[in-house]
């Protein structure tokens, strides 16, 4: 039984959001009897050009050195790209070796716990390092579902091309065929593992529609889909005995004098010490850069979201594709303040709910696919001027209540339950009432070029899985295709990565490419006065701001 | 004029806006957090709280992004609680009436003193859940424990030592893995596609010019 924590008496809307709301009530019934226009590719192609943050110059600034000099990424990227290293001038002794294995696993999520059980599965000496906890994770936040095509009426084809269309084609095609390829094989390897999936009582997957989906793909667990696979492949290999090595980053890589990735510099995050660790191949799978807040977006992404892998990937010489481009989802919270940026998980569109203006209306199809979902808010709110106002800025109802009025009451305390409690915290019963939404920096559709074995083509025995991957979901990823690559690109880079290991021989370790890179950073006359990757965002105040003359 | 709370962090006294959560007001007060804060929404425990208002007796259990602070309010923060881990091989773990005995015995130690409900930073009924894994009712301690983020704040009260959200996760996957019957049409898929059921339609469908694959998908049909 779901109680808000907070009781309190009065509203907790201002007086022009209950005016607004009335009239959203007024027109709802209406609209269950109908379903909001699709927007033709014309109509979304011009939606995204102009309010799409990623399809304008602003906010973005030019690598100048590296694999993609001249191309553009967020500023705030370029600033990491153009950083020295947090061991700059610093003369390591690499013959102090205080770990050595066989597979050296670099995060601690969805990805890197898959890749971890196969590596260890394939019988290598498996080593995780995570700057936080073991699951801390954008993994464990995902809410709505993973993907899979394992309905009579859909197909791999069927999925290839959903995913193609809302990447808008740039998927690099053997990847995305191994995403969906796998996709079958990947739940079943979750299920085996006690995943609870939503089933009915025969065991058939309950599978949900989603913005870009043309098949009820979608599977879940409730609202905690991330969350219950997360959880669970944690303890698989906590079960498994696979050395976990937490509160530790990663800050560059380790190269042998052959150009091989042979480890890593690491960083304990409460001492500062730094430590090596040696390994035979290394599979980077450090996530998204969330809480870099490119744009000045707020994020749905966890702490630790800070584009880390990328940084150090670079530096040793891997391109990355598709930097530019990043995923808003359209239903961030817009309020109340506390909950500012968190998710909503794209199944409350899934399932119903409708996206509103001030004056009531349903101003774009709830199923439409993130981008033009996200750009059609952005619209609605700062050129049509028919948001609501919240603190700060504006945002739009998304209707929930609509939803236990199409499904019957108790959907939404049984599908939606982490959604319900998250607003009941503050007073607000989604049941009862709409809620109000905003974009929020969700994922990083670009990242690190790989190639079909999970491997990078510039850097032998270097294996990329999960949102540090560039290139499987194209410029947009479609939902419940993140939740499936990390386990399908988990599990590939953990096998990959193990195989080479048996054959490899570690040359003698070198950190010259982090002092031939801060040369070129030297070239260039850059200086951002920074050392990156930078682990956590800066969110405590500079208490000192207004002390100082 | 910003509204302010008085507030104690590890009984240290700051003030900080009154709208902000614990989390927040802790950075406001100049903390930058490395333990005690994860996900930031509410979904992985990292950031368990205790705190006690000015006046009060009883303590308040919760997440310490999701609590908005109040004056007077004492705060700790549980970043880690030494949880009793096993390590069990979930192929050979089978959902009998004796499997709690042999990996979690400490549970059937249980006092009944409702402390572990009591403390739940998600209002969890846990003694409940405790109790379906006791007799051996996985199913029903999966659903009831479903929510669990695994904070550890039950387990820093319980007198039974019991790691509770080791059972809740121990029974869900006993249930996802046992109980629930398996997706035959998840299985007889992957079976498909190892055969090379799709290879031939999926080479044809990536073979085709960006042009044609366009015309496929702006003209897909989608189920209703």
């Amino acid at each position: 039984m779901i109680k808000p924590m907070v009781m309190t008496k009065e509203s907790p809307f201002t007086p022009s959001m209950m005016e607004s709301m009335k009239k959203l009530e007024a027109t709802r019934e209406k609209r269950l009897q109908s379903e909001p226009k699709r927007m033709s590719a014309d109509e979304k192609r011009a939606l995204l050009d102009e309010f799409h943050p990623d399809y304008g110059d602003k906010g973005f600034a030019k690598i100048e050195i590296g694999p993609n000099a001249g191309e553009k990424a967020p500023k705030e990227l370029t600033a990491l790209l153009h950083s020295k290293s947090r061991i700059s001038g610093l003369d390591l002794d690499l013959d102090k070796i205080e770990f050595d294995t066989d597979v050296l696993i670099i995060g601690g999520g969805g990805a890197g716990a898959s890749a971890a059980i196969k590596a260890h599965k394939a019988g290598c000496n498996v080593m995780i390092v995570t700057k936080l906890r073991m699951g801390d994770s954008n993994s464990m936040m995902a809410e709505g579902g993973i993907q899979a095509s394992d309905k009579e009426n859909d197909s791999p084809m069927q999925h290839y091309l959903d995913a193609m269309g809302g990447g808008h084609y740039y998927n690099k095609p053997e990847l995305l065929r191994r995403l969906v390829m796998d996709g079958a094989k990947s739940i079943q390897w979750l299920e085996g593992l006690g995943v609870l999936f939503d089933k009915h009582e025969d065991g058939t997957m309950i599978t949900f529609p989603g913005g870009g989906l043309s098949r009820k793909r979608l599977h879940a667990c409730a609202d905690y889909t991330g969350a219950e696979i997360t959880r669970v492949l944690r303890d698989e290999v906590q079960n498994l005995g696979i050395n976990i090595v937490d509160y530790t980053a990663a800050i560059e890589l380790i190269l042998d004098k052959d150009g091989n990735a042979a480890g890593a510099v690491l960083e304990n995050m409460l001492t500062g010490e730094y430590l090596v660790a040696r390994a035979k191949t290394v599979v980077i799978a450090t996530g998204g850069a969330g809480r870099m807040h490119y744009h000045g977006f707020p994020t749905t992404n966890h702490y630790g979201a800070t584009a880390d892998g990328l940084v150090m990937a670079y530096r040793a010489g891997c391109n990355l594709l598709y930097q530019d481009t990043i995923q808003y989802h359209p239903t961030g919270t817009a309020y109340p303040v506390q909950l500012f940026g968190a998710l909503v998980t794209e199944k409350v569109r899934a399932v119903g709910a409708n996206l509103i203006n001030v004056n009531g209306d349903a101003f774009v199809h709830h199923l439409e696919t993130r981008d033009v979902a996200a750009s059609a808010i952005i619209r609605e709110c700062h050129a049509n001027n028919l948001g609501v106002d919240i603190p700060g800025g504006a945002g739009v109802w998304l209707d929930t209540p609509m939803i236990d009025m199409i499904h019957g009451d108790g959907k939404i305390a049984s599908a939606l339950p982490g959604m319900l409690r998250m607003f009941m915290n503050y007073g607000i019963d989604m049941r009862k009432t709409p809620v109000l939404v905003y974009p929020s920096f969700h994922y990083q559709n670009g990242g690190i070029e790989i190639e079909a074995d999970g491997n990078t083509s510039h850097i032998p025995n270097l294996f990329v899985a999960g949102e540090a991957v560039g290139g499987i979901h194209g410029r947009n990823r479609l939902l419940g295709n993140s939740m499936l690559d990390v386990v399908v690109f988990g599990r590939l880079a953990g096998q990959s990565a193990a195989k080479v290991a048996k054959s490899t021989k570690i040359g003698s370790l070198t950190l010259d490419h982090v002092k031939c890179y801060e040369n070129q950073i030297a070239s260039a006359g850059l200086d951002t006065g920074e050392a990156s990757p930078i682990l956590l965002p800066k969110y405590a105040r500079d208490v000192n701001a207004d002390k100082l003359k | 004029m910003q509204e302010m709370a008085n507030v104690y962090f590890d009984g240290k006294h700051y003030q900080v806006p009154s709208d902000l959560t614990i989390m927040t007001a802790m950075e406001y007060a100049g903390y930058q957090l490395v333990r005690g804060c994860g996900c930031r929404h509410g979904f992985c425990g990292a950031c368990g709280a205790i705190y006690r208002l000015k006046g009060e007796t009883r303590p308040h259990f919760s997440l310490a992004c999701q609590t908005k602070v109040e004056e007077g309010m004492y705060v700790a923060t549980l970043p880690f609680f030494p949880l009793n881990n096993k390590n069990y091989n979930i192929e050979e773990t089978k959902p009998t009436d004796q499997v709690m005995m042999e990996i979690f015995p400490e549970i059937y130690a249980c006092v009944g003193c409702n402390a572990c409900t009591k403390s739940c930073s998600r209002g969890l009924n846990t003694m409940q859940y405790i109790a379906y894994a006791k007799r051996g009712d996985y199913e029903k301690c999966a659903t009831a424990s479903f929510d669990c983020v695994a904070c550890g704040i039950c387990s820093a009260r319980c007198p039974a030592n019991i790691s509770h959200c080791l059972v809740g996760l121990l029974a869900r996957r006993l249930t996802g893995k046992y109980i629930m019957p398996p997706a035959d049409h998840t299985a007889k898929r992957a079976i498909d596609i190892a055969a090379g059921k799709f290879d031939a339609d999926m080479a044809t469908l990536m073979a085709k010019p960006k042009e044609e694959i366009k015309e496929l998908y702006d003209n897909r049909e989608i189920e209703k």
